[in-house]
């Protein structure tokens, strides 16, 4: 058998042909691949607020103590908080394209600009 | 979910949305998970209650404002649905996200176990070996209804071994499943079988069962409550997994619960155990990774196999009634085609109650109940009281059964 070869075995695909949503393939692709940067980010925002806290609660730390750290109730929730806040800035594009569809036929701006103009 | 007292001077609401990873619950095979991979599969957590909190409500609102007007009563039925939709940014948006997300969810569990992967398989060896409760047919043949894909888009499936002894899939599926469930499932993942017990113990306080069979364990987390449960009964679990098998004895073993056997068969041949066996024969969102020619002799040798008196038990998502909206149950479907669960869709459109008829159960004993996970809810969210509706994967099921009547 193969052995263990994480770095390229963690990505691998599933078996069966994959479905694709996007007209464009290659805007899927982009998605996809903001998505996972957008999951690092949010790994990156979450240890430096694990760093914070540590170095508020005793100043110093070493990367033991990040390991080591588990946030209380009120502590994950502010985390959880953030990280919803954080997808929904992300997100927004999708927010507003289904808030336009509650919206139904809109003016635009040039043509509202049209309308004021005429005598 | 969780909520937590808001802060009077501040103009956000309470926080209302999954726990922090940490609070899953560690066992001896369980993978050692780092602080980025835990925060990993909490933003995957947070993203999946987004897509179904925020963004799925937009889906429907494009299928009422500008898909069904136009269809006006052309759609049959829900792959009419289903197929409109695809065509539809606001599902396709939705959808695209949802697949991605899967797909991290994959590799981030991946990458936890596989980088361990030899301590763990070493583990699990040393908590199995020469312990009779693992059986395993080196010569067994995985039904074809889990070969064709791999189920859930979980590279390797319930059966792949990258080298021997692996248990990295059972591994990767027992440390990620929080990012899908968002800790509705419970600290041990093991909700389903939870609600299974307090609804026996609610409904028929009587029923003593001395030895007890389960069908498409897994990784056992579902069996387990019911083995604590009973702890005087032989339990017997059943799996095609070699990995996902002595995964869930060794986790088992080092969550305490002794009277569980881990037995590698294939359901629909169960010929091993002699007839009127066992008093409760029990399958928890197990049916719908098989097929319909398997169900039926599932089915059958499940009333094979039961005492008279005896009782069987399935636990599954909501069957596609006349009643459900075709939008809803074009959602639900979505797994079935959209990551790798491709009996899914037929499995929720059969008539249950007519195939345990058909396999000789009598009419007058068919047993039906709605039970939603059971967690601790002073740390986990509960699914019962949750109004996010995530079609097809909140954690409140439909118990279907049926019990043999006595000799």
């Amino acid at each position: 058998m193969a052995g263990f070869d994480p770095l390229s075995q963690a990505g691998n695909k599933a078996k069966g042909k994959r479905p694709w949503f996007f007209e464009d393939r290659e805007a899927e692709r982009v998605m996809n691949i903001v998505m996972a940067l957008a999951q690092e980010v949010s790994v990156m925002r979450m240890r430096l607020d694990t760093v914070e806290r540590l170095l508020e609660e005793k100043g110093t730390l070493t990367r033991a103590d990040i390991e080591a750290f588990a946030p209380d109730k009120a502590q994950a929730a502010e985390r959880g908080a953030w990280n919803q806040e954080f997808i929904a800035r992300i997100l927004r594009i999708v927010q507003q394209e289904n808030e336009a569809i509650e919206a139904g036929a809109e003016m635009s701006s040039e043509d509202a600009g049209k309308e004021l103009g005429l005598s | 979910m969780a909520k937590d007292d808001a802060d009077p001077k501040s103009s956000m609401p309470a926080y209302d949305g999954p726990p922090d990873y940490r609070l899953v619950g560690q066992h001896d095979v369980f993978p050692q998970v780092t602080h980025d991979e835990a925060e990993r599969f909490n933003f995957l957590a947070h993203l999946n209650r987004h897509l179904a909190a925020r963004v799925l409500p937009g889906v429907k609102t494009a299928f009422e404002q500008r898909i069904a007007p136009k269809a006006g009563d052309s759609f049959k039925s829900r792959h009419d649905v289903r197929k409109a939709l695809l065509k539809d940014p606001a599902f396709q948006t939705w959808s695209a996200l949802r697949r991605a997300t899967m797909e991290q969810r994959q590799q981030a569990g991946r990458w936890v176990t596989l980088r361990q992967g030899e301590a763990l398989t070493a583990r699990a060896r040393e908590l199995t070996q020469g312990d009779d409760r693992l059986q395993l047919e080196p010569s067994f043949a995985v039904p074809n209804y889990l070969t064709a894909v791999d189920h859930h888009c979980m590279p390797g499936s319930y059966h792949g071994e990258i080298v021997e002894g692996d248990v990295t899939g059972p591994a990767n599926y027992d440390c990620g499943i929080f990012a899908t469930t968002g800790g509705t499932l419970g600290r041990y993942t093991d909700g389903g079988g939870r609600a299974v017990v307090a609804w026996l113990k609610k409904h028929l306080p009587d029923f003593k069962p001395k030895r007890i069979l389960d069908l498409g364990c897994g990784l056992g987390h579902n069996v387990l409550p019911i083995a604590e449960a009973f702890p005087d009964a032989e339990v017997i679990a059943v799996d095609s997994g070699a990995p996902m098998l002595r995964y869930g004895l060794a986790r088992a073993k080092s969550l305490g619960i002794n009277n569980v056997k881990f037995i590698q068969a294939n359901a629909e041949d169960l010929s091993r155990f002699e007839d009127e066996s066992f008093d409760w024969v029990q399958t928890t969102m197990f049916l719908h990774e098989t097929s319909r020619s398997a169900m039926t002799r599932i089915f059958a040798e499940s009333r094979r196999l039961l005492k008279p008196g005896g009782m069987v038990l399935h636990v599954e998502q909501p069957q596609y009634a006349e009643d459900m909206p075709l939008f809803e149950q074009a959602i639900r479907d979505w797994d079935a085609f959209y990551n790798n669960e491709p009996f899914w869709t037929t499995m929720h459109e059969i008539d249950l109650d007519d195939l345990m008829i058909k396999a000789g159960f009598k009419p007058g004993n068919a047993i039906h109940g709605g039970v939603a996970a059971v967690v601790d809810t002073t740390l986990f969210p509960s699914a019962g009281d949750d109004k996010v509706e995530d079609y097809g994967r909140k954690a409140a099921w439909e118990l279907i059964g049926a019990k043999k009547e006595a000799a």
